[in-house]
């Protein structure tokens, strides 16, 4: 029998089952691949026929609307695709900010339901039942309305010392850029070097020694203390450019518009309820055995929950953890009911001006795509980090 | 050539074929509309005066009776409508798919919209501009005076660039807050999140009168800063659909010129001598033929909705509860802008 070389023959026949997997796959591909060059060719057609001019030639044109609110300075004098981008970068800062604080308090309120005081646990399971159980646009538009009904005209804010609270938002100071900021940002850079490089010893010092260091408190500190020199060793400017009371408006500051707060609150709390159950899942798959291996090591129950169960409760926490994630930053297309300019109320509106439907609505699908498959790609990288490391 | 018997058959076929498919007069809209049964009519979703449905789901406004005219003059029967109602971002798709027959939806004829959507301006039904609310209590005169001012303005319509035009024209930074819908973007003005509103004037006094606790409590800004020609809209492609719609406009505006009333007409029928007034309702000349419709097309547009003057004192006329001025939109001879083509 000649293993090595075996006929090659066999390979390219009807009887080799590789071989006809390969070609139903060719034939599968060819089809849809036909199926969609149909789908696009007809439409064109159609557009062309009915006189529907059609083309992303309009990316490039003055995009002619201003937008409320961006990140940074958008004026209508620029391109409808500069427009987009604004929408993306909205839509990105609330999904961004609501994964990482839906991550925190559904993490807690998980956790909250293993608590031994029943007021804690009965808490946390009504607020999962509650939140999870109403439909997220309204939720939105309760927040939306709570915020522009109950709170007073810019006129009559409420103040918190520098912090403005009213119809128009929360308004706050911000730093006047100066020379000095920048040395506290350089004081960063050393800061973060020093806080890895103490984590490693403290690492190390456990290892050899078995006595606990504080793995996150220090190196904050050290990288607090780095950009706090920096910020010195700059002059320390201390000017701020302060929010004061306008005729009809908070001038000056920083401001968090209702819109962008409602968008942030409802979306947080929402998915926050689907967070605890994932975490609670995920705690409960661990076996019991594990606390009480933990409880018989004489760990507290914090610790417990640190350095037992978390850790393995992450393998079942983490894939169904994306799809909230995925679920938050799709959700926060609804932003366009409650007037935040996402990138979906960008595209209706650049929609509405040009008439280019099937661009508009192909470019937020292309978003949204990209933004799912980006989250996608670094949980499961995350997924793969935290499994099992079996040695 | 040699041709065998069945490519001789063929052709002749296809050439008799080719023949007979053309259509007399009457387009595919219209041919579509008598299967039917219906006009299918794409309106607001709810605009007082314009197009907004009752408790009881029966519609009335401005842009209905015109859409009740329309099916009139092509059924005979102002009630076989269907109404579609559409907000800002369907209306385009939902006339260039074919869903509506006649958007009639205080919409705004532009450039854009009429050479490259695929769709027909027809003609004007109501001369519009954009204006500004705001509260009373805000003090606020003039609209110059909304510098750095949020703005409350609903997405998908001319109203967003007019907005952004005006601002940058006089130096305002004003800044928009877009709502999808045109109920969103009101009461986030009347909870005062904006300081001001701002849509078509006709649009500002149906809100202020409709929607308001207090309409006493709002004024409406006197600065117009657009031309908002508002009308119908058609398909392209359907050029004989396009001249019925555009002719049922010119013919309630010419009714009004000449004094045909829903009252009079059968009056009027009977014993006008006037040679115009006789085509109109086509007791002489038969007006109606060249559009593909009856003879008395227009006389039933008339029986059901009135004449265009009518049509604006019932809806949004000083007697209204809008209470708007016949302003531009009177008749030409009136000093207004209402300038019918002959029906003739």
């Amino acid at each position: 029998m000649n293993s090595k070389n075996p006929p090659k023959k066999n390979n390219w026949s009807w009887r080799s089952q590789a071989f006809r997997g390969l070609i139903y796959q060719v034939i599968a591909i060819l089809a849809i691949g036909g199926f969609v060059w149909f789908l696009a060719h007809n439409t064109l057609l159609n557009m062309r026929v009915r006189g529907i001019q059609s083309g992303f030639d309009f990316l490039k044109q003055a995009a002619g609307f201003d937008i409320g609110e961006s990140l940074y300075p958008f004026d209508s004098a620029q391109p409808y695709w500069q427009a987009f981008l604004v929408g993306v970068t909205n839509t990105l800062r609330v999904a961004v900010l609501g994964i990482i604080l839906a991550t925190v308090l559904g993490t807690l309120l998980g956790v909250g339901r293993f608590s031994r005081n029943a007021l804690v646990r009965g808490l946390c399971q009504v607020y999962v039942e509650l939140f999870r159980n109403i439909p997220v646009l309204l939720q939105l538009l309760l927040w939306y309305v709570i915020l522009t009904e109950v709170l007073p005209a810019a006129s009559d804010a409420w103040v918190f010392g520098s912090f403005f609270l009213s119809k128009g938002g929360l308004n706050y100071p911000i730093p006047v850029w100066s020379i000095g900021q920048l040395w506290a940002a350089y004081g960063l850079i050393p800061g973060l070097v020093l806080a890895w490089v103490y984590r490693r010893w403290a690492k190390r010092q456990f290892e050899a020694t078995g006595r606990v260091r504080s793995m996150v408190w220090m190196p904050l500190v050290i990288v607090l203390a780095a950009s706090l020199l920096g910020w010195l060793l700059g002059g320390a400017p201390t000017a701020l450019n302060r929010p004061f009371k306008g005729d009809f408006s908070i001038e000056n500051g920083g401001a968090l518009t209702p819109e962008f707060l409602a968008v942030l609150l409802g979306l947080t709390l929402y998915t926050a309820s689907f967070i605890a159950e994932v975490v609670r899942g995920g705690i409960q798959s661990v076996a019991l055995g594990q606390s009480e291996a933990a409880a018989a090591l004489g760990l507290s129950r914090q610790q417990e929950m640190r350095l037992v169960m978390l850790p393995q409760a992450l393998r079942v926490i983490i894939p169904p953890l994306t799809n909230q994630y995925l679920n938050l930053t799709k959700n926060s297309s609804l932003a366009v009911a409650i007037g935040y300019p996402d990138v979906v109320s960008i595209a209706n509106t650049a929609l509405n001006q040009t008439g280019r439907a099937v661009e508009c609505i192909s470019l937020v699908m292309l978003v949204y795509l990209s933004t799912s498959l980006g989250t996608a790609v670094l949980m499961n990288w995350y997924n793969s980090r935290s499994a099992i490391k079996e040695r | 050539m040699h041709l065998s018997k069945l490519q001789t058959l063929t052709a002749v076929v296809a050439t008799v074929g080719a023949f007979m498919s053309a259509p007399a007069h009457a387009g595919k809209t219209l041919d579509g509309i008598k299967a039917r049964g219906q006009v299918v009519c794409g309106v607001n979703t709810g605009l007082a005066g314009f197009g907004a449905a009752d408790s009881a789901g029966k519609w009335t406004g401005l842009d209905v009776d015109v859409c009740r005219a329309i099916a009139a003059a092509t059924l005979g029967d102002a009630e076989k409508i269907k109404y579609v109602p559409l907000n800002a971002q369907q209306r385009f798709t939902a006339l260039q798919s074919g869903e509506v027959d006649v958007l009639s939806r205080n919409t705004t004829f532009t450039l854009t919209r009429d050479a490259s959507l695929g769709l027909h301006d027809t003609a004007v039904t109501y001369y519009d501009g954009q204006g500004f609310m705001v509260p009373v209590k805000s003090k606020i005169k003039s609209a110059k005076q909304l510098k750095g001012q949020t703005v409350c303005v609903q997405s998908g319509t001319t109203t967003e660039k007019n907005l952004t035009d005006y601002s940058k024209a006089n130096g305002l930074n004003i800044k928009p807050v877009v709502f999808e819908k045109l109920e969103a973007a009101e009461n986030a003005y009347f909870t005062g999140r904006c300081i001001a509103y701002t849509t078509d004037a006709s649009g500002l006094a149906s809100t202020r009168n409709k929607v308001a606790k207090d309409p006493k409590e709002h004024i409406i800004l006197p600065e117009l800063i657009s031309k908002e020609p508002l009308g119908p809209m058609v398909r392209r492609g359907d050029d004989e659909w396009f001249a019925i719609v555009k002719w049922v406009i010119y013919g309630l505006l010419e009714a009004e010129e000449y004094g045909i009333t829903q009252a009079n007409l059968e009056g009027l029928k009977a014993t006008s001598k006037d040679p115009v007034v006789q085509r109109i309702l086509g007791t002489s000349e038969d007006s109606g033929k060249l559009l593909g419709l009856s003879k008395d097309w227009m006389a039933n547009a008339i029986k059901a909705t009135g004449n265009y003057g009518e049509i604006f004192e019932r809806n949004v006329g000083p007697n209204s509860p809008l209470g708007l001025p016949r302003g531009v939109n009177n008749q030409w001879n009136k000093g207004g802008l209402m300038y019918a083509y002959p029906v003739r």
